[in-house]
């Protein structure tokens, strides 16, 4: 039961993560991607990381590919043009890459690497691990937790900054400030 | 319980389709895309491994690669927009300021 839907979660995810890489019109490929990041939410509720699953899709498919789509809608992009020698060898390198990469993994698969059956159900896990990863995450790693608020207004601010654009931003410095 | 070595398998297919994005495509929002797929199976190793071990560092480590990532995508969509202001276009073939 658990490897028929790990099967049908990873079958999907692959099919739409391929689907992103090659549709045409960023629009499909950004829902595409929304569908991918469920599917990887499902995966992780497999593996017993409930709260990672909750944040996949609270984060990524809310957030990240709203952010997302309402930009491609704002540039209003018309589909890609891809034609071309320059752009046929370039594409041709990017798939020669993909499947060495592959080839690679599958190599190293072969050599026993990270071979075996997982282990079997984690103790207490039936509760969930929304209440273990918050212990952990308020102790030994408050330090990081706290780093990463500094990492997230770093971030707004540059958002803003670069937003703004270069004739406000001037206009706002001969000013008193703009109010941006 | 599934297989360590299928997830893994599951994480590298899913990160080459992500390099495979990035090269092949020229729209800077669909390589953007292509990076939150690789960031999404970096975060599908990180979550079997933690499976396998039975330890939460793991998923603590999943939470922040997502916060970076959020991060990451708020400041890349800014540049992109800002481009696309000053030159009309967001394919990166067109992009060559720096090149000199």
């Amino acid at each position: 039961m658990l490897a028929a839907l790990f099967v049908g979660f990873a079958a999907l995810l692959v099919v739409t993560s391929l689907m992103v890489v090659l549709h045409k019109n960023p629009v499909t490929s950004a829902l595409f991607l929304v569908l991918a990041f469920c599917s990887l939410a499902g995966i992780y509720l497999l593996l017993r990381a409930e709260f990672l699953g909750m944040v996949q899709i609270v984060v990524y498919a809310g957030a990240i590919m709203v952010l997302f789509l309402f930009v491609i809608m704002y540039l209003n992009l018309q589909h890609d043009v891809e034609t071309g020698l320059q752009i046929a060898v370039r594409r041709g390198i990017g798939w020669f890459v993909g499947v060495l990469m592959l080839l690679t993994g599958a190599a190293l698969l072969k050599r026993g690497w990270a071979l075996g059956p997982a282990n079997e159900v984690l103790p207490g896990a039936e509760q969930g691990n929304v209440a273990a990863i918050g212990r952990v995450l308020y102790s030994r790693y408050l330090f990081p937790f706290e780093i990463t608020s500094i990492l997230l207004l770093v971030a707004m601010i540059g958002v803003i900054v670069i937003a703004r654009g270069r004739s406000r931003a001037h206009a706002a410095g001969g000013g008193a400030g703009g109010g941006a | 319980m599934i297989p360590l070595s299928w997830l893994i398998a599951l994480s590298a297919v899913v990160f080459a389709i992500g390099v495979v994005g990035v090269l092949v495509r020229r729209n800077a929002l669909v390589i953007f895309m292509s990076i939150e797929l690789m960031l999404n199976a970096a975060n599908l190793a990180f979550v079997a491994f933690a499976n396998q071990m039975k330890s939460l560092d793991g998923q603590v480590f999943v939470f922040f690669v997502m916060t970076v990532a959020a991060a990451e995508v708020a400041i890349g969509l800014a540049i992109i927009v800002h481009l696309f202001r000053l030159r009309e276009t967001v394919f990166v073939d067109e992009i060559h300021l720096l090149k000199g």
